[in-house]
């Protein structure tokens, strides 16, 4: 067994954790300087000087599967059960930019998210919802700039300014070489359409937050919470330094970067770890690329309760899990949350497992009180000596990523070269494998796993896959491709190859394409002839 | 290093699109710790490249990640792609991911002599391995 008494205890990330902390351990902070009040530089406390007093976090419970006809009755589903914003899942295919009927799509049609192939499944995804009411969150990376050209162009036809959507796009193309892999183009031309976006969207769609600057995915990957908070932070970076090198003015794009991060089981390491994202976010957005607006340096993020701690036994103890991981995202300030479903250790969510997980949003805000004043555990000796030691431990990775970029912009540098060497790759592989082999050797306990296993081997109600849906999205395409302009998608295309070659901004030319019913998979072919398929370098 | 280890070749691979590596490369080191000699093609790999790698690498053991569900569609495509080059027999065939117990004897009678769901131990794929691999294999590679 294992006992309480073992010396020093650390966080799951390996921070020293004293047994009682005292003001000696606060004696170098100020606290007007370190923290300030909420919804003030550093932002430490908060975005908002009321946050949840003002307005509860965004319930947004994350869905797709099949086709975009059962998915839209899902987002109904949700709205009509407390949900008030949407994120889409999508499946594989569309998040590498293949169409249903490619030959490395065959089994994964529909399986994990929703599948698009066209503006016509665009269409039918959000039939019936209010574009400019409900907040829409595409979540998407490499092919984003078709999917958000989709909705942009969905959006124009049903009469909804652009000016009016408030969603987000995902479009973090640099974590897709470490987090997430769904990467459909190399580092350097998705970084291209990641600006492509920002730049588009701060003259056109000017209220759309243009990166979900993503955590979570890294997390997932096995990272800990260091390394998850100093490569988002160094990503965020790498696109500010993207945006500044395409000329445009550093007050105009950054208010509309947001952050997306995990939640892991070790509370007070989380809610240290959102805090010292705020309060690094600030100082950089400020004293490093010299924003002058607020706005540009207030960190905003959403939460998603990391799947990867979710266990197949006793799958009910995951919904504790869930609340716990719930409790420190809101402890720590977030703007949006998702808590994952009890059953994902098993298949994407049932019906019943997304109410559960929509249940638990409505007792932390109406039942827990956490919501009562803001930024709670302010204050606190540990919680503040664990922020000051989560953002220390976080600029060692981050000095070293710049240390490998040079010029003018060596964050973006940095960052590329990176990737190229799979350093960070190896960094979260590396963590990855210690924490399994912790697991395995019991010094990390996981309830019903490595310890207190329960005999009960209770059968849950999972998710139905339909595996007609692939045929039938299949039947959807060939249906589009017969009913077009041959000739339209062809001089589309051939005006989008241009414009690639040419290094023009691909938005313009890809809202053509999509108008015309070209399709995903084409569009991102043409893209793959003119900038190379990158292939995973297969590092452990 | 383990005696018993020491001259086993492993063939590791994901199948389709599917981009959690997190688990395959996990693996990857546990296995390479434990002695093997461990080749990793990477993701977005079909069943008729990892057979043809199989037979060219003349492994011992072909492991194949897949959490997109996609394993009762991909996994009979390499049974038969590993038969078509007549190696289904010299090699041990195993499968992680995300397996509802359901599946668990569907693939079995596949011939996937290894099922291991999520959460499964590094240590259980290592012993299960040599356990199972053949005499013949123990001796020296030349």
């Amino acid at each position: 067994m294992v006992d309480n008494k073992e010396q020093p205890k650390s966080s799951l990330s390996g921070l020293k954790v004293k047994p009682v902390y005292t003001p000696d351990d606060l004696v170098n902070m100020d606290f007007a300087r370190d923290l300030g009040h909420p919804g003030e530089y550093p932002f430490t406390r908060g975005p908002y000087p009321d946050m949840y007093l003002g307005r509860l976090w965004t319930r947004r419970q994350i869905a797709g599967f099949g086709t975009a006809q059962a998915t839209n009755e899902r987002y109904r589903f949700l709205l009509d059960h407390g949900q008030n914003g949407i994120s889409t899942d999508f499946d594989h295919p569309t998040l590498t930019g293949y169409d249903s009927d490619h030959e490395l799509a065959e089994g994964e049609v529909g399986r994990l998210g929703v599948a698009i192939d066209s503006v016509r499944d665009m269409d039918e995804l959000f039939l019936d919802i209010p574009l400019d009411e409900v907040s829409v969150s595409l979540t998407i990376n490499h092919p984003a700039i078709v999917l958000l050209s989709m909705f942009l162009s969905v959006s124009e036809k049903r009469g909804v300014d652009w000016s009016r959507l408030r969603g987000t796009v995902q479009n973090d193309s640099l974590k897709e070489f470490h987090g997430q892999k769904t990467f459909a183009l190399g580092p350097g031309p998705s970084l291209k359409l990641t600006t492509d976006i920002v730049e588009f969207c701060t003259q056109h769609v000017p209220n759309w937050y243009t990166i979900s600057i993503s955590g979570y995915h890294i997390r997932e990957s096995g990272s800990d919470a260091v390394q998850e908070l100093a490569f988002t932070i160094a990503q965020g970076m790498a696109y500010v330094e993207s945006a500044l090198e395409r000329g445009l003015p550093v007050d105009s794009f950054s208010p509309r970067l947001s952050f997306f991060f995990g939640c892991h089981n070790d509370v007070f390491e989380e809610v240290a770890k959102y805090r010292a994202a705020r309060r690094m976010w600030a100082r950089i957005m400020k004293d490093r690329y010299k924003a002058s607006r607020p706005e540009s340096m207030r960190l905003r993020f959403h939460t998603q309760t990391l799947g990867s701690t979710l266990m197949r036994q006793d799958p009910q103890n995951n919904i504790a899990r869930g609340t716990l991981q719930a409790l420190a995202a809101v402890l720590g300030g977030t703007q949006s949350l998702h808590v994952s479903g009890y059953d994902e250790a098993f298949d994407i969510p049932s019906e019943e497992a997304m109410r559960m997980s929509l249940a638990t949003q409505l007792i932390l805000s109406h039942e827990s009180g956490v919501t009562s004043t803001v930024d709670p555990l302010a204050g606190s000796y540990f919680i503040e000596s664990m922020t000051n030691d989560m953002e220390e431990a976080a600029w060692d990775y981050i000095n070293r990523l710049e240390a490998m970029g040079s010029g003018q912009f060596p964050m973006k540098t940095g960052m590329l070269s990176a990737i190229d060497t799979g350093y960070i790759e190896l960094e979260i592989a590396r963590a990855a494998y210690e924490y399994q082999l912790r697991i395995e050797s019991g010094e990390q306990v996981i309830v019903g796993l490595n310890q207190y296993q329960s005999e009960s081997n209770q059968k849950l109600e999972l998710f139905e896959f339909d595996p007609e849906e692939e045929e039938w999205q299949k039947g959807r395409l060939a249906e589009t491709r017969g009913g077009r302009s041959a000739a339209d998608v062809k001089s589309t295309l051939s005006s989008l190859k241009q414009a690639a070659r040419d290094n023009k901004n691909l938005m313009p030319p890809v809202l053509e394409a999509v108008g015309a019913l070209a399709t995903e998979g084409e569009i991102l072919d043409t893209m793959r002839e003119v900038y190379g398929e990158y292939v995973d370098p297969g590092v452990f | 290093m383990t005696a018993q280890s020491a001259n086993i070749k492993v063939l590791l691979a994901k199948l389709g699109l599917d981009g959690h590596d997190r688990g395959v490369k996990v693996i990857a080191r546990a296995m390479r710790d434990a002695g093997m000699e461990v080749v990793y093609m990477g993701m977005r790999v079909t069943p008729d490249q990892v057979a043809q790698t199989a037979l060219q690498e003349d492994v011992d053991v072909v492991g194949i990640s897949i959490l997109s569900g996609a394993h009762m569609r991909l996994m009979p495509r390499l049974t038969k792609a590993l038969k078509d080059r007549s190696i289904s027999e010299d090699v041990l065939l195993m499968v992680g991911g995300t397996i509802p117990e359901d599946d668990v004897e569907p693939l079995h009678a596949m011939g996937i002599q290894g099922v291991f769901p999520v959460g499964s131990f590094t240590t259980a794929m290592t012993d299960f391995i040599i356990e199972n691999v053949s005499q013949g294999r123990s001796a020296p590679r030349v």
